[in-house]
């Protein structure tokens, strides 16, 4: 019998994380000289998020959140770095970031559930965005463990379609506040 | 001034100095073939695509500039692929202009299209799809500067048909800051301070050993480096990648290092107290088994390429420097080891006991693949240049031809390309039309590209091409001789066929054969005696024969197997 396909070992963020955030030109393949080098080097990438950076055309921000288990920092670093397009790495360490992340979800309600998901929109500090008749779409801008924590909760309904955007992250003005 | 793409590009590779390219035309490329006619710069036109960018890279490893090499789209562009990774692997200055479908045509699977910029992406240092005529200037500058700063590397420029076709207002730029490179800055700051450290660690030190590599040659370094290794009297062993920058008369050379390194380099690493890499990286086929490797040394690596620390091994000091710099920087901080008269002691006895040896063939008439390599290094003029292909005639030739002089030795190195050695000696003989190039190769490398001897009848590269003929791809039947219970598979190639000699005078060249050692000197003689021909001389050599020292791949350099005659018997 065939063994089942290896899907890779899928858990939560990594404990080993860290934050990249890197400023790059916003060149036709540039994204994809990013992903190609993490794929080439064996290096995880657990969530990426991309936009136009600081107002100028010229640039992207892409955060990359690493899994710095798989190599270490200073050579993900070091070999993005050397790619031409990269202009600047900023790496934040997990303790130093304010981390947050969108989720969005729909999910199929009945008079039966619908207090139910209610009550955890309300207990998340999620918000509702949209509503139909059997369904409604939740929002979620928070720190990467809350929308765990949400997306654990809804686990238990039946319908969910459910989308995350991958964290972006500052340095933290305070170093010292709890996340 | 308006100028079309086409030769807007052209102008372009005068303005960077280019004097001579390597390609083969075809129809996304054409617009631009038309305008180097009335150029300055050289064409040579190639017989495969392959054998253009092994040229360019034989060019560029023989004087430092960078090659160039320009190729239609699809399967020109593919067929460049195998040089340009063997440059990244090399560190190599490459330029390849690889010409494109029109821009429209772009993403409709075009004739002749393929997506050549994600091809090579992983494999050169930068490439660029020009998307705009008036970028042209802008683009061909920067592929120069990437290709030839920091750690050199392949840049590829991807040129689509139409942009060729295009006008342009011509301009040049004047300075960096015109090439719009916002993420490249290649200039480096030396950090006193890890010199400083590196220099203390240096005067604790009673074992070290210099551990050069590429960098050095890449870096100029080599009158330096004697120099300062005469000052310090620390031993020095040169990489397959370095061989020549170090002279291998100089009493002071141990060789060269690795899975078929001399005994006394790979000894002196393993138990060294300082590692002092010089532009090394560690390659898996130095170091063998890695936590064996150097177990008890410090390290100091000195690299231009920060990447390069900590990836195989932890440094102790890291010194992100050119070779040049971080040695005249160590000399100003008078960097001075302990009285290595002990440590010599060691290492000469080492020396002095596993020399470089081969055996006699059954038939004292027959001929030894070293004493061809060694005869004919004995009948050649200082400064000749030599190249091969990958085998067991690559380790002959790095062991048994005596390397004096930087930029000698053209040989592939990271890639391990067969077929590297017959176009990179016609490129080192482009760019050095004054000095002899040998090209040592196998019959199975010789096999891959020898096309290009045509190029080089037509073009008037005379070079010498000595084949170690044993009819076998003699490293993997090395290898399954020793690890597969002589179990051979797929490696006979039969001595005869093809004819050689024939094959050689089909092609414009003299075709030589030699199974004696009588014949040997005779044809060596005769080759040395042509110089307006190339001549491939097919020695015979027998198929038995194994490269020594060897590390078996995975095993620590502290079980390194000597030759058979140097085992000790007890
Ligand atoms: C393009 C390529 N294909 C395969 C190999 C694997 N390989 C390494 S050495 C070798 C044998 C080379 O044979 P030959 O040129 O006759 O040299 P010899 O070892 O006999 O001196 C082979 C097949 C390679 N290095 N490059
Ligand atoms: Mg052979």
């Amino acid at each position: 019998m065939a063994p089942e396909p290896f899907l890779g070992d899928v858990e939560r963020t990594p404990v080993t994380h860290h934050i990249l955030s890197v400023l790059v030109e916003n060149k036709a393949g540039v994204l994809a000289r990013i992903a190609g080098l993490f794929a080439r080097r064996g290096f995880n990438i657990y969530s990426l998020a991309v936009a136009p950076s600081e107002g100028q055309a010229r640039f992207s921000r892409v955060t990359i959140v690493v899994d710095a288990e798989s190599a270490p920092l200073e050579q993900i670093v070091g070999q993005l770095n050397k790619l031409i397009n990269v202009v600047e790495i900023k790496d934040i360490a997990p303790k130093d970031a304010l981390e947050r992340e969108l989720l969005l979800a729909t999910v199929s309600v009945d008079n039966e559930n619908r207090g139910r998901v209610l009550g955890l929109v309300e207990s998340a500090g999620a918000s509702i965005v949209d509503v139909d008749a059997d369904s409604l779409t939740l929002m979620l801008a928070g720190t990467p463990r809350a929308c765990d924590e949400l997306e654990r909760s809804l686990e238990g309904f039946a319908e969910v379609e459910l989308h995350r955007t991958g964290r972006v992250a500052l340095p933290r003005l305070t170093k010292s506040e709890e996340n | 001034m308006k100028l079309t793409g086409a030769q807007a590009l052209i102008k372009s590779l005068e303005q960077e100095g280019v004097e001579i390219i390597f390609g083969l035309p075809g129809g996304a490329i054409l617009p631009v073939y038309d305008p180097i006619r009335d150029s300055s710069i050289r064409h040579v036109l190639v017989r495969h695509e392959q054998g253009a960018g092994h040229m360019a890279e034989g060019y560029a490893l023989a004087t430092g500039k960078p090659g160039v090499a320009m190729v239609t789209s699809g399967p020109g562009a593919t067929n460049i692929v195998t040089p340009i990774a063997n440059a990244h692997m090399d560190s190599t200055p490459l330029v390849v202009i690889t010409g494109q479908v029109a821009s429209a045509s772009i993403g409709t699977d075009a004739f002749q299209e393929c997506d050549i910029t994600g091809i090579t992406m992983g494999i050169t240092k930068h490439n660029f799809l020009i998307t705009h005529a008036d970028e042209i200037p802008r683009v061909v500058a920067s592929a120069f500067y990437i290709a030839t700063t920091g750690r050199p590397g392949p840049v590829l420029i991807d040129f689509p048909k139409d942009i060729a076709q295009s006008e342009m207002e011509w301009w040049y730029p004047e300075s960096i800051e015109e090439y719009d490179l916002l993420g490249y800055k290649p200039e480096i700051i030396l950090d006193q301070s890890s010199i400083d450290e590196a220099v203390a660690l240096i005067s604790q030190a009673e074992r070290p050993v210099l551990y050069v590599g590429g960098g050095t040659l890449k870096s100029n370094a080599s009158q330096q480096l004697i120099a300062f290794a005469e000052r310090t009297k620390m031993p020095v062993v040169t990489t397959l990648m370095a061989r020549g920058a170090f002279p291998d008369s100089h009493p002071q050379h141990l060789g060269m290092p690795g899975m078929h390194g001399t005994y006394s380099a790979v000894t002196a690493i393993q138990k060294s107290d300082l590692l002092i890499s010089l532009g090394a990286r560690f390659d898996d086929r130095v170091t063998g088994k890695i936590s064996a490797f150097a177990a008890g040394a410090k390290i100091i690596h000195v690299d231009i390429d920060p990447a390069e620390f900590n990836k195989v091994k932890v440094a102790t000091v890291a010194v992100r420097s050119d070779i040049a710099t971080a040695l005249a920087a160590f000399d100003a901080a008078k960097a001075m080891p302990k009285n290595l008269d002990p440590w010599w002691e060691v290492l000469t006895g080492w020396r002095e006991k596993y020399p470089l040896v081969y055996a006699p063939t059954d038939d004292p008439a027959l001929l030894r693949p070293q004493e061809i390599i060694e005869a004919i290094a004995a009948a050649s003029k200082p400064g000749t240049i030599v190249s091969s292909g990958v085998g067991q005639h690559q380790m002959w030739a790095s062991h048994f031809w005596k390397f004096e002089e930087p930029r000698t030795w053209i040989n592939s190195g990271g890639a391990g390309t067969m077929g590297f050695g017959v176009p990179a000696a016609i490129g080192a003989k482009a760019a050095m039309p004054d000095r002899d190039v040998w090209c040592i190769d196998g019959d199975g490398c010789f096999q891959m590209t020898a096309q290009e001897i045509v190029t080089a009848t037509s073009e008037g590269f005379p070079i010498k091409v000595a084949i170690l003929n044993n009819a076998y791809l003699g490293m993997v039947r090395q290898w399954q001789e020793m690890f597969y219970e002589e179990r051979f598979s797929e490696v006979f190639l039969d001595a005869d066929l093809p004819d050689y000699v024939k094959w050689a005078e089909s092609m414009g060249a003299v075709g030589l054969r030699a199974r004696t050692i009588e014949e040997m000197h005779e044809a060596i003689r005769q080759a040395n005696e042509i110089n307006d021909r190339t001549v491939v001389i097919d020695f015979r050599t027998p198929a038995s024969e194994k490269v020594f020292p060897m590390v078996a791949a995975g095993a620590s350099n502290d079980d390194i197997m000597v030759h058979p005659l140097q085992e000790v018997k007890n």
